[in-house]
């Protein structure tokens, strides 16, 4: 169901110009590097095929490097990558946030992993437990205050399976040695206890503290236990999928409908011995490669498990993605995957025929992180709708090696963009919708134009599957579609008529 | 299959169809690998126990759930109550998204703030190139008024010096030299995001009245305190000041930065108390400070320079806006006027009308150490009784004041004050020593879900509920939003209780 469609890329190219002619020139040297207009690829490619397909276009800018200070980049840290992303969503281990206590508190409940546990007694995710560092902790190290915290955690929680330790910037800062009290204390208390060094201050966004986290897991956790687990043929581990409103589940129906197993989800709703587990599967499916690749070469290497690629974003990319991880497994699996994609194809007939008249043309503007400034972009054209603009918040150049075989020519791409640009962009190119994240939300909705949350799927979810597409059609609609766009006039200020709109059914 | 497109089902259904639920028992049992479900039973039971209580409120290093944050967030807000000024956290970035995610969340509108972005190299060589650089890029492209600077742990722990980097970065040009860059050093290992604000205070007034000759005034400076309800109450207390005609200064007033409306602009700066009328407040007869925990410091070096100075607890309630009112009036030497008499009278009138349902109630009491103080003493007002007040970042003393407030009214007898505890504990406090309701943030609602009883919110942040804020809660006006958001809950929960039917419902009763 691709479309057609290019962007005026002379336009774009005006609007990128304009912009850089607010910073001082040392900057604006530096930031053109990060902005740029997709070029033309290949002809008769459709990017129906995602990763796989011809490339789209090629979106050449530079990645993963330095934010430039005082421009009010969007990005977070390593902390948010390791805590936030990867280790938080493990339900049945406690993540200590070893520092002070605001980057806990900042980041406490808010990535909404779903999962399912008595919080507090067997599963700890929505919780905020912090070493809260005082002055006296800086001064002489506070690994005594660790052994007692797990102590203490201990006394609390005695039903954990496991602990980690999210460095905040201190503890790199003033020498600690939170490895030793690691090993240490998971001698004595017979359970995993993970050390991160993703102080805020490594790297230069979230994407290290991914990697960090990755290489814990295989240093703290892989190969450090028996695991008794009877392996299938049929035995597949998710990866990278962090059960955001629910997507890992939606994901899973469609997994075990095509008779696959998945033996471990990482690490949504994860416990750890799912983790612990996963060298035994047959492959290892990864849903967001920014976050996750690093383990997944690791296995590659070490157990050699294949890893694949997939997007659960839009009946059009499931499909393909449901077939390609089929053919993995052969014409018995490859045969159910067809009854997959037969049995909800009625669903997503009924979605599109109520919802693309209503979304048909509409343009919209993406800024998130990790895999979603390419994956949902077939979601979208799916409904009828066209991307204007994407950019990544910590992407490598990888990820816009990627991303070109998503986006048409002409496209807009930013990469780590600052508040100021963004608003420009938006501004010049007024698209219909634009999603990003929290900080950019209200900005954008006092324009006047459309926003919905593409980190936390705006408190609604899950978009993954053919379940989650239903929503993700539903609130995309709700966002345009609402009265209130047409209010913003005062009557007696009023320039234009707003057109009538109607509510879906 | 449970989803379709006629009714489309999202997270808050879909999970609860039978195929899920399935998928979920698959799931844990195959997999998971769980505890049984016998030991998290008897460990859910233990966690309601004084044993486990005890343990509970013995620990000394782990917080969990804590109700407080750290310093910068409370500069951030400070410098957001300043016409056209920009936040600069000297530090590493992804606090700063934070932050502004965090103030987000509550009001639900934009929060502008930059970081220096500070990686490994400045924490070998220090931050200043980051500090030259980075006020040059905020000063083009943001173009603020002013730019205040505050620091992450990261500047802290290396010992970044503001003061001379931004000499520096003046020296070198990133900003005029006579541009203003107030700044305050805000370690978020030290206190929490109150004595955060409290730094970002003394740092502005600092900047705009050292080295200046008071001439001592008439005016009246008003000093909010971190309010997440600044938006109604600064807005009511102007309102206040109006009628009583006094000569004023809100110093710090966040409310239009925080409520900027929507008609296709997007305004990066709204209101704010003006850089000019910063500078003259030094020149005010005195300084009242609605909130003393939060401004701490910034009294003690207003009253240095010779203004008078009077703190209050976030005044709320009946007696506590008395007490504001009549300070003011002595200090400005000005007559409270009937309207507020008048106003006076109807809070108390609606008090008498609703008592009966307010009389004996028992509360948890959460947050910040002024809240908390207000909160117990308006309860007591209504013939409530405040039987767990906990502020994680109340100190010594607060602990004793808060002991004396309790002791002054004979429905404070059986209050306890908790300083310095976290919200697991008073889950323990709530299991052991029951209560009908508790009052604080949004982070209350784990307990409303772990002990049943219902959450009341009234104080920074409000994540899950909308717009609360954007009304005041203070003055005789917002006593009555006050009075009236407690009674709904106080109703919803007898029907709720009272809502089976042919079971409970005999006591359903229409007219209450």
């Amino acid at each position: 169901m691709s479309l057609d469609y290019e962007n005026d890329g002379a336009f774009n190219e005006k609007v990128i110009e304009e912009v850089l002619s607010a910073y001082p020139d040392k900057f604006a040297k530096r930031r053109k590097k990060h902005l740029s207009v997709a070029k033309g690829a290949e002809e008769g490619a459709t990017g129906a095929e995602g990763e796989e397909g011809q490339l789209l276009s090629e979106c050449d800018v530079k990645s993963n490097i330095k934010s430039i200070p005082g421009v009010m980049t969007i990005r977070g840290c390593a902390y948010a990558g390791s805590k936030g992303v990867v280790w938080g969503p493990v339900k049945d281990m406690v993540h200590i946030s070893h520092g002070p206590v605001g980057c806990g508190q900042y980041s406490w409940s808010q990535r909404r992993n779903y999962y399912i546990g008595s919080t507090g007694i067997d599963s700890f995710v929505t919780m905020q437990v912090t070493s809260d560092f005082q002055e006296r902790d800086i001064v002489f190290g506070g690994d005594k205050k660790l052994a007692k915290v797990i102590d203490e955690l201990e006394e609390m929680f005695p039903l954990s399976h496991g602990i980690s330790i999210q460095s905040e910037c201190p503890i790199g800062l003033i020498g600690d040695d939170i490895e030793a009290v690691s090993k240490k204390k998971g001698k004595e208390i017979g359970k995993t206890i993970v050390p991160v060094r993703c102080e805020g201050f490594r790297g230069v966004s979230q994407s290290l503290g991914h990697h960090i986290a990755n290489d814990t897991i295989r240093d703290w956790v892989l190969d450090k236990k028996e695991t008794t687990f009877e392996a299938g043929p049929y035995d597949v581990n998710v990866i990278g999928d962090y059960n955001i409103g629910g997507d890992a589940w939606a994901s899973r129906m469609l997994l075990e409908e095509m008779g696959l197993r998945v033996v471990g989800n990482w690490s949504g709703d994860a416990t750890l011995a799912e983790i612990e587990r996963s060298p035994k599967a047959k492959l290892n499916l990864i849903h967001c490669y920014r976050s996750m690749n690093y383990i997944c070469r690791h296995m590659e290497e070490k157990y050699g498990i294949h890893w694949m690629e997939y997007n659960f974003f839009g009946p059009s990319q499931i499909a393909h993605s449901l077939r390609k991880i089929a053919k993995h497994f052969g014409p018995e699996i490859e045969e159910k995957a067809e009854a997959v994609i037969a049995k909800y194809q009625p669903l997503v007939d009924g979605v599109i025929a109520k919802y693309r008249p209503r979304l048909e043309g509409k343009s919209v503007m993406l800024y998130v992180g990790g895999l979603r400034p390419r994956h949902v972009i077939t979601a979208y054209e799916d409904l009828g709708m066209q991307i204007a603009g994407t950019g990544y918040e910590f992407a490598h150049n990888d990820d816009y090696q990627r991303t070109g075989h998503y986006v048409r020519k002409g496209t807009l791409i930013y990469d780590d963009v600052t508040g100021y640009e963004l608003e420009k962009f938006i501004e010049r190119v007024r698209p219909d919708l634009v999603g990003s994240g929290i900080k950019e939300k209200y900005p954008v909705q006092k324009m006047g134009i459309p926003f919905r949350q593409m980190h936390s799927w705006d408190y609604s979810g899950p978009y993954h599957g053919y379940d989650g597409f239903a929503i993700f059609a539903r609130d995309m609609d709700l966002a345009i579609n609402n009265p209130v766009w047409g209010l913003f006039d005062a009557p007696w200020k009023k320039k234009e008529q707003a057109p009538a709109l109607q509510a879906a059914e | 299959m449970p989803q379709s497109a006629e009714k489309v089902l999202d997270h808050a259904k879909l999970f609860h169809e039978p195929e899920y639920q399935e998928l979920f028992k698959r799931k844990r049992e195959t997999f998971e690998c769980p505890a049984s479900a016998e030991a998290v039973e008897a460990q859910r039971e233990h966690t309601k126990t004084w044993a486990y209580r005890e343990k509970n409120l013995a620990r000394e290093a782990v917080s969990i759930n804590p109700a407080k944050a750290c310093q910068p967030l409370g500069a951030v807000f400070a410098a957001a109550g300043f016409e056209k000024t920009m936040s600069f956290v000297h530090g590493s970035q992804g606090c700063v998204a934070y932050y502004r995610s965090h103030l987000s969340r509550h009001f639900k509108e934009p929060a502008s703030a930059v970081s220096s972005s500070m990686t490994e190299d400045a924490a070998v060589f220090g931050g200043l190139n980051n500090m030259i650089d980075g006020l040059a890029n905020t000063y083009s492209l943001y173009e603020p008024k002013m730019i205040a600077v505050s620091t992450t742990c990261m500047a802290e722990v290396i010992g970044d010096d503001l003061k001379s980097f931004i000499g520096n970065a003046k020296n070198k040009g990133s900003v005029p030299q006579d541009y203003d860059v107030p700044h305050a050093h805000t370690p978020a290992f030290v206190g929490s995001h109150v004595d955060g604000y409290d730094n970002m205070m003394k740092g502005i007034l600092e900047h705009f009245w050292e080295g200046k000759e008071r001439q001592a005034g008439t005016a009246i400076n008003i000093i909010p305190g971190f309010d997440g309800f600044c938006v109604g109450n600064n807005r009511e207390l102007k309102r206040i000041l109006d009628q009583m005609g006094v000569s004023y200064t809100l110093v710090q007033d966040a409310s239009d930065q925080f409520d900027t409306p929507s008609d296709g602009h997007f305004r990066m700066y709204s209101g704010g108390t003006t850089l000019a009328d910063t500078a003259a407040a030094l020149n005010a007869k005195a300084t009242v400070s609605l909130q003393s925990y939060c401004t701490r410091k910034t009294l003690d070096y207003i009253a240095d320079k010779g203004q008078e100075t009077a703190g209050f607890h976030y005044p709320l309630g009946v007696a506590a806006t008395d007490e504001l009112l009549l300070k003011i009036s002595e200090l400005a030497g000005v007559d409270i006027p009937d309207s507020l008499t008048l106003e006076r009278g109807r809070l108390v009138d609606a008090m008498a009308d609703s008592q009966a349902y307010l009389h004996g109630k028992k509360y948890a009491i959460f947050g910040d150490p002024d809240f908390v103080y207000a909160m117990a003493r308006f309860v007591m007002e209504t013939g409530g009784e405040p039987t767990h007040c906990l502020a994680t970042n109340g100190n010594k003393a607060w602990e004793e004041e808060m002991t004396q407030l309790l002791a002054s009214s004979p429905f404070g007898k059986d209050g306890k004050v908790w300083a310095g505890k976290d919200l697991w504990a008073l889950r323990s406090l709530m299991l052991t020593e029951p209560v009908d309701f508790v009052i604080g943030s949004s982070y209350g609602k784990y307990l409303e879900r772990d002990t049943g009883t219902p959450l009341i919110r009234l104080t920074f942040p409000i994540f899950d509920r909308h717009h609360h804020h954007r009304f005041p809660v203070m003055g005789y006006q917002g006593g009555l939003r006050l009075l009236t958001t407690i009674l709904d809950k106080v109703f919803d929960k007898l029907d709720r209780d009272s809502e089976i039917p042919a079971k409970t419902d005999i006591s359903f009763d229409l007219t209450r």
